[in-house]
């Protein structure tokens, strides 16, 4: 987090630096960067909270206008009486949240119980460490960032496993395993997505990742990785898998609230039960992070003329278009069979990563490629990205013709 | 292709995403307590009393306490007590109406068999309560409801009530002036077929009026009123 000192930023840019280093200066030397990481920490966490209580109320008033409803809109302000669209309904369903009796089962692990929650929160609020929120905003610069982003969420695999033994209820422990299969079986293609980027990039830090996506291609249009052949093929194996990482429908199978119980869930009631939503949220904004910042040029422009706008709200206009897009896929798909959910994993998502891989290799060899050569670059990238597709799509659905009903 | 179905259906919520805020006949929604859907005209659920006079509702109340409807009343949930002065002389009004709206199944039964058109289905639906027992009886003075708010909440059906009822007065002042001035036969014959030509007024608009309802009045009638219809 320190701003280059050669060509100065301009002033929003640099705002929310400044504004750290002006709270801060008045320390001695040697307590300043603690006193920087502690409100980083605390900057991070206060926009993410918001952010997943604004999400909850957008998530409800999304799919309810896809239903054709208005969703939330009665809780008034407090002692104002307003009904601002239904803006507090976010506090509402805190209170509540919080004023619900804990049940703690007779036979439960305790201290697991209680520890599984927070292990879960904990390990959602490290990955935020390593985004690139902006030019200069990166709260921890790491050379192995994508790592141990990765190793942080995959963490809150255990903390969903502990989630299920510590209740001591068979449905709780059979969910978790469940969960465990899942969240397993989709960390292959999200990590074989991401080598493909690591691959090109040449860098596992995050800031570099970014600041090599910033160059443009004929001085207008972006050199994202989402605009290569391999990088939109990565994306959308990434997107995919993020879904199923982050239990979001259409791979909510974890807590398939109107068919298991509520799987790992059963057993947690009260702010606990609060705690496990907050961290699905949190994965949620922490993978859509990692995706813009690996596919979608983090916090660049999509455009050189529009420069002018901060980077962080570039970046924050991306986060919350992907954001939207996962409540979108909420509000459109169907959940998935436990058979079918790891087929696709195993079957389709795999295959096509390792494919992408190579795809990205050929890419990166590639790169010196110049005139007629740059389009041959570009012919063969799109037909190892299209042809295995097609070819397995069309072996993983042979013989599954569109079904007929016959209605007695 | 594989995959098309999925942007498929990823279009239809969209639509319905964007429709929702521009297209009235997507976004449906009626939001109850403030809005509220004009009922349909024939909408019924517990029956109320009609009185002609909001001025006074109890003097103008139609009941006649005749008791038909407690009789007919499939779950018996109308107890009717008429009015008496001292001397016991009926005064052919309901001192007691009472409905246990709990009771009733609003099958409109009794709004049939009411000669006086004097009991008719409401529309209220709010009628939830804190009080299962007194808060669900309804007493002669909640029953009561104005032949406007008939009007209201039933127009077509009201105006038909409305015009049949004005048509029986006017039969009945026929009927009256008939034996009042000219030379009147049968002076006991005529106030007989009066009073049994009253229970039959809702059809009398229609061609074919009395005579096949009242056979046994119907001979000594026809001097009395020889226009049956306007």
């Amino acid at each position: 987090m320190s701003a280059p000192a050669a060509n100065p930023l301009p002033l929003l840019e640099r705002l929310p630096v400044a504004l750290r280093d002006a709270c801060t200066n008045w320390l001695p030397e040697s307590w300043r960067w603690l006193a920087n990481s502690l409100l980083s920490i605390v900057a991070v966490f206060v926009v993410f909270a918001t952010l997943f209580a604004l999400l909850t109320l957008a998530e409800r008033k999304i799919l309810g206008r896809v239903q054709n409803r208005p969703g939330p809109n009665r809780a008034p302000l407090p002692f104002l009486g307003l009904r601002t669209y239904g803006l507090a309904q976010p506090l509402a369903d805190g209170i509540k949240m919080l004023t619900k009796e804990d049940i703690v089962p007779r036979g439960a692990d305790r201290v697991l119980h209680f520890l599984a929650p927070v292990a879960l929160l904990a390990f959602s609020i490290m990955t935020f460490a390593v985004i690139p929120y902006g030019r200069t905003l990166l709260p921890v610069e790491l050379d192995a960032a994508v790592l141990y982003f990765f190793a942080a969420g995959a963490a809150t695999e255990l903390a969903i496993f502990m989630a299920g033994w510590a209740s001591r209820n068979k449905y709780s422990l059979l969910a978790a395993m469940r969960a465990l299969a899942q969240l397993i079986s989709y960390e292959l293609p999200l990590l074989l997505s991401v080598v493909a980027v690591v691959l090109e990039a040449g860098s596992l830090s995050t800031s570099v990742i970014v600041e090599k996506q910033g160059a443009w291609l004929f001085g207008i249009l972006p050199q994202w990785h989402v605009f290569t052949p391999w990088g939109f093929a990565g994306f959308l194996i990434f997107f995919v898998a993020a879904l199923a990482e982050s239990n979001r429908s259409p791979f909510d199978l974890p807590e398939a609230e109107s068919e298991l119980i509520a799987g790992h869930l059963t057993e947690y009631s009260g702010f606990k039960y609060a705690l496990f939503f907050m961290a699905e949220y949190f994965g949620m904004c922490a993978l859509s992070g990692m995706g813009v910042t690996l596919f979608l040029g983090g916090w660049q422009a999509p455009f050189p003329a529009l420069g002018f706008i901060p980077s962080y709200c570039w970046f924050a206009a991306k986060l919350l278009a992907l954001l939207f897009v996962f409540m979108w896929i909420r509000a459109t798909f169907p959940r998935l069979r436990i058979d079918q959910l790891t087929r696709l994993a195993w079957k389709f998502l795999v295959p096509l990563a390792l494919v992408n891989l190579f795809t990205a290799a050929f890419w990166v060899l590639s790169a010196g490629w110049a005139g007629p050569l740059a389009f041959a670059r570009w012919v063969v990238a799109g037909a190892l990205v299209i042809g295995p597709f097609l070819a397995l799509g069309r072996r993983l659905s042979a013989g599954l013709g569109p079904r007929s009903y016959r209605y007695a | 292709m594989l995959g098309s179905g999925l942007l498929q259906g990823l279009a239809v919520t969209a639509k319905n995403l964007a429709g929702s805020f521009h297209d009235p006949t997507r976004y449906v929604t009626t939001e109850y307590p403030e809005q509220r859907t004009k009922l349909p005209e024939n909408y019924r659920n517990f029956p109320f009393l009609v009185h002609d006079d909001p001025a006074d509702p109890a003097g103008t109340l139609r009941c006649v306490a005749c008791q038909i409807c407690e009789k007919e009343c499939p779950p018996q949930c109308i107890y009717i007590v008429m009015e008496r002065d001292e001397k016991g002389k009926a005064l052919k009004r309901p001192k007691v109406f009472d409905i246990d709206v709990s009771v009733c199944m609003s099958c409109q039964i009794c709004v049939e068999v009411c000669p006086f058109d004097a009991i008719k289905m409401d529309q209220e639906y709010e009628i939830a309560t804190r009080d299962r027992f007194g808060g669900l009886l309804l007493h002669r003075e909640d029953l009561s409801k104005s032949n406007e708010y008939y009007h209201q909440i039933h127009p077509t059906e009201a105006a038909g009530v409305d015009a049949a009822l004005a048509e029986q007065k006017a039969k009945q002042a026929a009927a009256k002036a008939a034996k009042a001035a000219p030379a009147a036969p049968k002076p006991a014959a005529a106030t007989r077929s009066t009073t049994a030509a009253t229970p039959a007024p809702s059809p009398a608009a229609v061609t074919s009026p009395a005579p096949a309802a009242t056979p046994p009045a119907a001979a000594p009638v026809p001097p009395a009123n020889p226009p049956p219809t306007a």
